[in-house]
């Protein structure tokens, strides 16, 4: 990855590499992507085609912030499972494995080959002594690159996050932590998740530096990630970036928020939109202009629907869920396998909501 | 189901000023599942916690909550999020009364919602009994019916030990039946002869219950046999005399799970009869669980739980041998 592209979904170097029209055109168009993706996925769900969807929207800034900031030919991402849709970076093949992942299909958890990113985490913190360990081996490896990890921050209260945190400083790997302070889990407000100061004070204790940092800024992301990363980068051990921003929609699609969020601090959140934000910015400073963003938003639009369409085109063959348990079958589960392929052969297939597993 | 639970929480939180509830959004947005919806209202902040996201910590200040004299009901938000707080729950909360000698106890009821049909993402679908039920100092509890899950939860608080009581999800909203008003308790370690046996017997828990008396329906539709249907309730203690009365009455029996086959808790109600009731089984018994995986994904959750299919075939295998 060492030229700029401007195929839609083609990865992009990094960042500090580029010129600084492509680079505002890529912030914009993934975070573009990211909210389209939200609403569509949240309307499949509502068709049954979807099984969950947790949204990112009004986050996107703070995640495609960071994953433009990092050398994505090098650096390992451990996501938890609310960022993917901010990571058009990795291009539409890992688009497309992520709505597989949330329409529920086995092998939505198949990161394509050549990307460096672990399958989304739904055990809440699990991810972080993941990061540390993957962040460790690339040390003792001696290999370049860092780990960089998401976690909510309500998800902070958990035992893995401090566990994982502390072997990193103990270790000095190089680990970046990216905070995702949206304000709430699912009902509890941070006020109620913790004590402490800051999400910051956290990464005081395990002895690694921390920022905080406007996470609906684009640019304050990149230029913080950057300069987290390149700390980390070069051996002086793990970083924490808190990311300040706002869940604006529900946690998931299972979640309604009107029962606990208050109404004036949604309405003060959604008046600092990141998109809207960034877009006054470009077109402030002459860089952008509605014609170019109207453009961008078809692109967009015409590029989702490929890659929910690609995502679909996936038949689902029950059987294949024996597959990857370990490297091989043992004989029970091999005897397993064969009593479901018996079955599938002398019943009748019903449609899942609509979606037939065959295509 | 789920009002049910609800009712026999705000009953024993209203009998006894001890009893606490703590767990994730258990407070303002009334539980993800709706089952503690509107006890903040009621009992108030000195009574309904909304912790932090930390599972072990939540079971964890239970069993100090106990040893503080409060009865803690701790909820786990979903089952398969347990194992965050796996380690307090098999080494701390089932042994302190055996650790302390007697001196402390931790009368905690943990609830925890479980098992898949409702097409929820990894890690919200696992049947998670058997661990547990190999964890001594701990009851398992599993309702099928609103109900028993009144009696059940009822007698899991006022027990003086833990008690894991595990609620299948698909059952929260499809399971009803009459409720009986007032005080309702349902004795841990009874099994319940939901249909009784002549030719076989489906023994299951939670939301294989219903899925037995289908398999059931089935065979006497297609064979006039009369297959009875126990449906165990308390894993830990073991209803064994129950489960031997039906095995001498039917002689041919399943058994039922939803947890993957190995190691699951099928077996040990299998060596049970085995050792109990060996000479009065007609067939070898036969087991139907899920398959050896981790909890199944949505799009294919129907292909690998058990379903009345499977359990008509095993029953007609039994029935033919």
């Amino acid at each position: 990855m060492t030229e700029v592209r401007d195929a839609p979904g083609a990865p992009l170097p990094r960042a500090d590499a580029v010129p600084t029209a492509a680079l505002h055109r890529a912030l914009m168009e993934d975070m573009l992507l990211a909210r389209r993706a939200s609403e569509r996925l949240w309307n499949l769900q509502r068709q049954g085609r979807i099984a969950t969807i947790p949204p990112l929207t009004g986050q996107e800034a703070a995640i495609v912030g960071v994953v433009r900031a990092l050398d994505l030919a090098i650096d390992w991402l451990v996501p938890y499972y609310r960022e993917q849709l901010g990571m058009a970076a990795l291009g539409d093949e890992f688009l497309e494995q992520v709505v597989m992942y949330w329409r529920g299909h086995p092998d939505g958890g198949r990161v394509p080959d050549g990307v460096l990113c672990l399958p989304p985490q739904i055990s809440l913190g699990s991810q972080v002594p993941h990061a540390t360990g993957l962040a460790w081996g690339l040390k003792l490896r001696g290999e370049p690159g860092i780990a960089c990890t998401f976690i909510g921050d309500g998800a902070t209260s958990e035992g893995d996050f401090a566990e994982g945190l502390n072997l990193a400083g103990v270790q000095r790997v190089p680990l970046l932590v990216v905070v995702l302070n949206n304000g709430w889990a699912i009902s509890t407000p941070t006020t109620r998740q913790t004590a402490a100061p800051t999400f910051t004070a956290k990464a005081d204790a395990a002895g690694v530096p921390a920022t905080r940092v406007d996470g609906n800024d684009v640019l304050a992301v990149l230029e913080a990630a950057r300069a987290a990363r390149a700390h980390v980068a070069s051996g002086k051990g793990p970083m924490l970036l808190e990311l300040i921003t706002y869940r604006v929609a529900a946690h998931t699609n299972s979640d309604d928020p009107t029962r606990y969020i208050p109404e004036e601090e949604l309405a003060a959140w959604k008046a600092r939109d990141p998109i809207d934000q960034f877009r006054a910015r470009l077109t402030g400073d002459g860089q952008w202009d509605d014609a170019e963003h109207g453009a961008l938003v078809a692109a967009v639009e015409a590029r989702l629907e490929r890659i929910i369409d690609a995502a679909f085109a996936h038949a689902v063959d029950p059987v294949s869920a024996f597959d990857h348990r370990n490297a091989d079958g043992d004989a029970r589960l091999l005897r397993q396998r064969d009593e479901l392929a018996a079955r599938l052969t002398s019943e009748p297939v019903p449609e899942e909501n609509g979606v037939s597993w065959r295509p | 189901m789920v009002a049910a639970i609800r009712d026999t929480i705000a009953a024993e939180m209203a009998r006894d000023d001890r009893v606490v509830l703590l767990g994730e959004d258990v407070g303002h947005n009334g539980g993800v599942f709706r089952v503690t919806d509107g006890l903040l209202d009621r009992f108030g902040e000195a009574r309904v916690f909304d912790t932090p996201i930390s599972e072990a910590a939540i079971v964890g200040a239970s069993v100090g909550l106990s040893v503080a004299g409060l009865v803690p009901i701790a909820e786990i938000q979903f089952a398969g999020f347990s194992w965050q707080a796996y380690h307090q729950v098999n080494g701390q909360l089932a042994r302190l009364r055996y650790r302390s000698r007697g001196r402390f106890h931790c009368p905690v009821t943990v609830r925890a919602p479980y098992g898949g049909g409702v097409r929820t993402p990894e890690h919200h679908a696992d049947s998670v009994e058997s661990p547990y039920a190999h964890t001594p100092g701990l009851k398992v509890v599993v309702p099928s019916t609103p109900s028993d899950a009144k009696g059940l939860l009822t007698s899991a608080v006022r027990d003086p030990d833990p008690v894991l009581f595990l609620e299948p999800i698909p059952l929260y909203r499809h399971a009803r039946d009459d409720v009986p008003e007032g005080e309702h308790v349902v004795e841990l370690g009874r099994a319940r002869v939901v249909r009784e046996p002549a030719d076989a017997v489906v023994i299951a828990w939670g939301a294989m219950v219903p899925v037995a008396c289908d398999a059931a329906d089935e065979i006497a539709t297609r064979h006039g046999a009369q297959v009875g249907v126990v449906d165990l309730r308390t894993l830990v203690p073991l209803d064994v005399e129950t489960i031997v009365s039906v095995v001498e009455r039917a002689g041919r029996v399943v058994v039922v799970h939803e947890a993957p086959l190995t190691g699951g808790f099928g077996a040990e109600v299998v060596a049970t009869i085995q050792e109990e009731a060996f000479y009065s089984l007609e067939a070898p018994i036969r087991r139907v669980a899920g398959y050896d995986l981790p909890a199944p994904v949505p799009l294919v959750e129907d292909w690998c739980r058990p379903d009345a299919a499977r359990v008509v075939a095993a029953l007609e295998s039994s029935l033919d041998a």
